[in-house]
């Protein structure tokens, strides 16, 4: 099967290829795949102001894997946390020219950046709360 | 060195250049039909399709009369199985197998088995061999026919097939091997092995593709077989058809090249197929040979490489032609059967890649693959989340994977 040029051109030149810390505030992490399968994503989003400013990507996976993972973290920069949600897997088909039989790829980048976007408002939440009851004790 | 390399020899070879010139005369001037009975451009092709069927013969320490030409390799395994369980159904009903047979032995077993036919599987253990007693085990006195591979088209392990042969003599069953990879690669007696049938084909063997061969034991016993193809009845009737004579010129010319050359050759191989082994596994760690350490193919390695995907890991060397047991190469979305048959978890099977060292192959082109390799596989490990789990000390294994 052939591949498309941009599928080459991410899979050559990884775009954000590489990990924030977990604990750092402000990052959210998907991980997403099992390695049964053959394809396990991890997708983090650095979040401030309710703006994703960075976002990085380490993919276990074929060549479509990698690029879809790449490519989502291309889009999700400069996004709000709301608007990342609208990513949708047909984007990353379209964009990536993937075939029938890599859609599955572009699905789990989807929901790599569902499983982030998830755990960046859970983080952010339990902060909150963390936050009002120091304040409440403090008062 | 040039590029793209050649690295997928289980898959084809190329057709030897001594090859295609013992066939080209027989496109143009010797055209004849080799069953023109009556004139000389029928004797001529009659007598190069002898010659051939000698070579082949030869080969294998059979007799020409027992040499039936098919299409290939599927078309004899398909005439073997179908030709037995046709003409011996009122004796028995029931088939023996391996599971990690190929496709062409596999496929028309599942589709006698909607007929009514049942068929065992037997397993294999952690280096692709079956256990003779399981054979041995598996014989009811319905048994009409035990097929087993000479060497697995994926792993290269070499089945203990003159083992077999003796239970299936013993018992009185008819013993069919696919010696497709093996044959013209290792020696190949088939008084030696027991069988009474077997397959295999010349474009794995620097030959034509389009033409293979069935041997078909004539004495002790006497293997009858019910016909696939009728018209004319040729090849004693078992496959009727015009034979191409181009091709069978072709075959008996790669035939007789691997009796000259294989000594020489497979030592070569297995020396260039060690260094490959070699080079990747001290480089790289967490590197796993799957098969048979030492009963194996001279040419094949089969090994998979820990937390990188093989199909990405082929886009890596896209400038060497291997093979890989993902999930992602296959149209069916699982990963190699044969190796899930070994136990080779899902995950390294997805991360196995097949090199088939041939007859071509240069040391130049083994070293360059050697270090390809490494750095598609660094290249890949840097971008994988498992080996940064598997670096900070997670087991894998305890992970709660949201599969999808």
């Amino acid at each position: 099967m052939a591949y498309s040029e941009k599928v080459i051109d991410h899979y050559n030149n990884p775009r954000n290829m590489g990990s924030f810390k977990k604990e750092e505030d402000g990052v959210g992490t998907g991980i997403v795949g099992a390695p049964e399968c053959g394809d396990v994503m991890k997708l983090q989003i650095k979040v401030e102001n309710d703006t994703i400013v960075d976002a990085k990507f380490k993919t276990f996976g074929c060549g479509s894997a990698i690029a879809s993972s790449s490519l989502a973290t291309e889009w999700l920069k400069g996004k709000t946390v709301d608007e990342a949600g609208e990513i949708k897997n047909t984007e990353i088909v379209q964009e990536l020219n993937l075939p029938p039989v890599k859609i599955h790829c572009s699905v789990l980048a989807e929901d790599a950046i569902k499983a982030a976007l998830n755990d960046y408002k859970k983080k952010a939440e339990t902060e909150e709360k963390t936050e009002e009851s120091a304040a409440s004790a403090g008062a | 060195m040039k590029l793209p390399i050649y690295m997928d020899n289980h898959s084809t070879t190329p057709c030897d250049p001594r090859v295609v010139d013992a066939m080209l005369p027989y496109f143009t001037e010797k055209f004849g039909n080799a069953a023109s009975r009556n004139h000389s451009f029928g004797w001529e092709a009659e007598e190069a399709v002898d010659q051939a069927r000698k070579h082949i013969a030869n080969l294998i320490h059979a007799d020409a009369k027992e040499i039936v030409f098919t299409s290939g390799a599927t078309e004899s395994n398909n005439l073997a199985l179908r030709g037995v369980v046709d003409m011996y159904k009122e004796k028995g009903d029931h088939i023996i197998t391996t599971s990690t047979e190929h496709g062409a032995m596999i496929d028309p077993a599942k589709s006698l088995e909607k007929k009514g036919i049942k068929v065992t599987y037997l397993p294999v253990d952690k280096t692709g061999r079956v256990d003779p007693d399981d054979v041995r085990n598996a014989i009811t006195d319905k048994t009409i026919l035990i097929s087993i591979m000479l060497a697995n088209n994926e792993i290269g392990t070499i089945h203990p097939i003159p083992e077999i042969g003796k239970i299936a003599k013993e018992k009185g069953v008819l013993f069919h091997c696919d010696a497709t990879q093996g044959v013209g690669k290792i020696p190949v007696d088939v008084q030696e092995l027991g069988v009474d049938l077997m397959s295999f084909t010349a474009h794995k063997i620097y030959g034509p593709k389009g033409i293979g061969a069935l041997y078909v034991r004539r004495k002790a016993p006497r293997v009858r077989l019910a016909p696939m193809i009728d018209g004319g009845g040729h090849e004693r009737g078992m496959r009727s058809g015009t034979l191409p004579v181009p091709l069978v010129v072709g075959f008996g010319k790669a035939i007789e090249l691997c009796a000259q050359e294989m000594p020489a050759e497979s030592v070569r191989t297995m020396a260039l197929r060690d260094r490959l082994q070699d080079g990747i596994m001290d480089a790289l760690e967490e590197v796993y040979l799957n098969g048979h350490p030492t009963e194996r193919l001279p040419g094949n390695l089969n090994i998979s490489f820990a937390y990188v995907e093989g199909e990405a890991l082929l886009m890596g060397v896209k400038e060497i032609a291997l093979s890989s047991g993902s999930a992602c190469t296959s149209a069916t979305l699982e990963p190699s059967y044969v190796l899930r048959a070994l136990g080779v978890g899902s995950d390294l099977a997805h991360s196995s890649i097949r090199f088939g060292i041939g007859r071509f192959t240069t040391p130049e082109e083994v070293e360059y693959t050697i270090d390809r390799m490494i750095k598609a596989v660094n290249h890949l490990r840097e971008m994988s989340p498992l080996y940064e789990m598997a670096k900070e000390g997670v087991d894998l294994k305890t992970v709660q994977w949201a599969a999808h």
